[in-house]
């Protein structure tokens, strides 16, 4: 029977078209995404990963409320330009907490993956209220209304406790603090030791140059700051992993090496 | 009256709770939202109760003549009006925002109108409300003609298209708003994504139900394409989605995945929007509306079998390329290349059995500009699906990827391809459905169909050169060993080139323009005295030899 025989076949029987069609589309789906839930370096946890403070979050959620990822990316691909430009190539692990990923798809602006502490906070906050009067040929929008808005989190806590049932390895502890955990990280007046050893490395300060007011300008600067401080990427376990891809990559090299001779 | 009930009921049920909603929002923005929704349940519920002619107030707003055909028509009008006012506001809110990036004041200072905001505004609006609408109208009006079957479930149809419209509306004023997942060409949150889940499966029981009372014993390849795109939809569009709402009474969510699996998750959707409603869809429409403009059947049965099963088989393999050199594991991004390349050969199929059916009716190009709109999209189709796959060759994504360039891509297909043959089908679909003897205006379709080339050509390759500059100046070293470029320099350096790609948009805008003039004055009826398109002439004073000068006597 022909190719055109049999295919009249399911071109005269709607639910069988449907199947097959169906049957089409989700292999590929499979086979590339389901991996990626259980393989090593895709899963693996690297030292100095840690969920993001309520502050630090609520400066993401401004991050993707304003819709920065249209211009900026988090992700620094392995070139010799890139990784002088913007620092050591981005690792998987590094955006594991991320819900949703941020890692973005053009750079109208630069790379942030690892924006932090690469600038003075004064610099950030003067850079969004007007972009161009520190970066003269810029084209990013103004975001002076961030210093204006006072930041309101509805339900801080709640919003921990989604990312908890998501993956994110929050304490019942940080769920419960969440609020008090998002004033104290951007008040000096307020006691923060607790928050200091729950979060490792979070920068705690006024961000946005006015302490008397907690701004979404604190906390977008806040998130801003810890981009990419975390994970010391010249740290003995992040260099483990570096030598265990090297090692890999130079595996695969031989081999195509050999493969060649022969 | 007991259904008038139960169906008033509903809409009541709906009022009531989208108010409590309303009430108790933890956010103004998911009040607003709720607020959109009452509304439109209090439409819903004005209209079941005072029980109006539904036709009769179509007929009165749409003009058309009171002669009922065989086939459900209402429906695609009104598609055909939205895809018209959808496509005007999306190239506006296009021009718009490549004026910001040239002018940063256009920003204005508000929150509501930065970049970041508006650009998902734009891209929504030109592939959901104007393609989809598109998408909607066409396969309800092709599968109606290629099943010769009355469309299944009328009510439920007009659901379907005031539901997607309700869709549209509450994404934009999302966005705007500020309320977003921040997944590039899935961005409405969760409540927005559940309504179009409903109105999706509402928009395969119709399709379906309307093949399945055909009275052809077989399905058209037309219909073939429109079923994988609404079934892959459904598909991308619920996974890509899966995310747990803060609160029921809020819009913030966060996305089920994480990471490395959230963004192939995400490309493997974004991807395949493009595979199988930029595509796959359309393609559908190529399918009846080529062959029916030419007059000519389909150049090849065989061929569109093959294309059809490798186009949406492959098609889903290729969405890791647009993680080139990420975090993404490397076998995944070699998989990824390696479908995107094999792709090229299931899309010429296509782009080959559209421009084929040509064969026979070639002069069609030179007198009928509807042809020659539908042949330029298959020209784009074929170009950006080459395209498509050089850029997903590593080493080449390795300069292209994060600049300009991916953007030119995406608009040589989506103006060229998709907005080519969405205009093509609205001039075919107009007079047919409003009963006029012709279009209002060929000749305005032939000032469409240049002012959209010529603007496609300046925002095309305007890209490219502002992809190439900004990557080859991004990874430039001098002979010190350093970089030679500040990224700010690589932004300045753009400027020339976002002045001419707003300058395409331009054109492009105001092809669109007449074609609205073109629409509205078709559907009042009124049609436009102007020489015919075909220059070929007869004039009888002229059909004789030359007097005086017989041939034999020449020089």
């Amino acid at each position: 029977m022909s190719l055109t025989e049999r295919h009249k076949k399911l071109e005269r029987n709607v639910t069988l078209l449907a199947v097959a069609a169906f049957a089409a589309v989700t292999v590929g789906g499979i086979v590339e995404i389901a991996p990626l839930f259980w393989i090593d370096n895709t899963v693996e946890k690297v030292d100095g990963m840690r969920p993001y403070t309520p502050l630090e979050l609520a400066g993401r959620d401004i991050y993707i409320r304003e819709g920065c990822y249209n211009c900026h990316s988090q992700m620094i691909r392995p070139f010799r330009d890139e990784v002088e430009r913007y620092g050591h190539y981005s690792l998987a692990a590094e955006s594991m907490y991320d819900h949703p990923f941020q890692w973005g798809s053009k750079r109208t602006g630069p790379d942030l993956a690892r924006v932090g502490n690469r600038y003075s906070d004064e610099w950030h906050v003067q850079h969004l209220i007007d972009p161009r009067s520190v970066v003269g040929e810029s084209i990013m929008p103004p975001y002076a209304f961030l210093k204006d808005n006072d930041l309101e989190v509805s339900q801080p806590s709640e919003r921990l406790a989604t990312l908890r049932n998501v993956g994110v390895p929050y304490t019942d502890d940080d769920v419960a603090k969440a609020e008090t955990d998002l004033v104290a990280q951007g008040d000096p007046n307020v006691d923060a030791d607790d928050l200091a050893t729950r979060y490792p490395k979070a920068q705690i300060r006024d961000f946005d140059g006015d302490p008397s007011r907690l701004t979404e300008m604190d906390a977008l600067v806040a998130y801003l700051q810890m981009l990419g401080t975390l994970v010391d990427v010249n740290g003995a376990t992040a260099q483990e992993e570096l030598a265990h891809n090297l090692a890999t990559a130079q595996e695969d090299k031989q081999d195509n090496a050999e493969e060649a001779q022969q | 009256m007991e259904s008038v009930l139960s169906r008033a009921g509903i809409w009541f049920v709906l009022v009531i709770a989208a108010f409590l909603a309303m009430a108790a929002a933890q956010d103004s923005g998911f009040a607003i939202h709720m607020g959109i929704i009452m509304a439109a349940a209090l439409i819903g519920l004005w209209f079941t109760i005072s029980k109006p002619d539904y036709s009769a107030i179509a007929r009165g707003i749409l003009r058309v003549p009171a002669d009922e055909s065989l086939y459900y028509d209402d429906v695609v009008r009104w598609g055909v009006i939205a895809t018209v006012f959808w496509g005007m506001a999306g190239f506006l809110a296009g021009l718009f925002i490549a004026l910001q990036l040239a002018y940063p004041v256009l920003n204005l200072g508000f929150e509501y109108t930065t970049f970041g905001r508006l650009r998902p505004l734009h891209t929504s609006a030109v592939i959901f409300a104007f393609g989809g609408n598109a998408l909607i109208a066409t396969s309800f009006y092709v599968v109606q003609r290629t099943c010769r079957a009355r469309l299944a479930f009328p009510g439920l149809a007009r659901f379907v298209f005031w539901g997607y419209q309700l869709f549209i509306v509450l994404a934009a004023t999302g966005y705007l708003l500020g309320i977003t997942q921040g997944r590039e060409y899935a961005e409405p949150e969760w409540y927005v994504d559940l309504w179009l889940t409903i109105v999706w499966v509402v928009y395969a029981a119709v399709f379906i139900g309307t093949i399945v009372k055909r009275s052809e014993p077989h399905i058209y390849v037309a219909n073939w394409f429109y079923l994988a795109f609404i079934l892959t939809i459904a598909m991308l569009h619920i996974v890509n989605n899966l995310a747990l709402p803060v609160s029921l009474v809020g819009s913030k969510s966060y996305s089920a995945f994480a990471g490395v699996q959230d963004a192939l998750t995400q490309w493997w959707y974004g991807h395949n929007a493009v595979g199988f409603f930029l595509t796959a869809g359309f393609l559908a429409m190529m399918y009846y509306f080529v062959p029916k403009q030419a007059e000519r059947p389909i150049y090849s049965y065989r061929l569109s079998i093959i294309h059809f099963w490798s186009l949406i088989f492959l098609y889903i393999w290729a969405g890791p390329h647009h993680l080139h050199y990420t975090a993404l594991p490397d076998w995944a991004q070699t998989l990824g290349m390696v479908f995107s390349i094999m792709l090229w050969m299931p899309s010429w199929g296509g782009m080959i059995n559209g421009l084929m059916t040509l064969n026979g009716a070639w002069d069609k190009i030179r007198t009928d500009p509807i042809i020659r709109m539908f042949v330029m999209s298959l020209a784009f189709y074929g170009m950006s699906t080459f395209e498509g796959p050089m850029m997903s060759i590593k080493s080449v994504n390795s300069l292209s990827h994060y600049t300009d360039w991916t953007i030119g891509h995406v608009h040589s297909g989506a103006l060229g391809w998709n907005g080519m043959i969405t205009f093509g089908a609205i001039y075919f679909l107009t007079p047919r459905l409003w009963k006029r003897s012709r279009l209002y205006s060929l000749r305005m379709v032939n000032w469409h169909f240049w002012l959209a080339t010529i603007g496609i050509v300046f925002y095309a390759s305007s890209m490219w050169v502002a992809g190439i500059t900004q990557g080859l100046m991004w990874r430039e070293y001098g002979a010190d060993g350093y970089l030679v470029n500040s990224f700010v320099e690589t932004v300045a350096a753009l400027h020339p080139m976002y002045l001419m790609r707003a300058f395409g948009g331009l054109l492009y805008l105001s092809g669109a323009v007449l074609m609205v003039i073109n629409v509205w004055a078709t559907i009042l009826g009124k049609l436009r005295e102007e020489a015919p398109m075909s220059d070929a002439t007869y004039d009888p004073a002229a059909d004789r030899p030359l007097a005086g000068r017989p041939a034999e006597q020449g020089a």
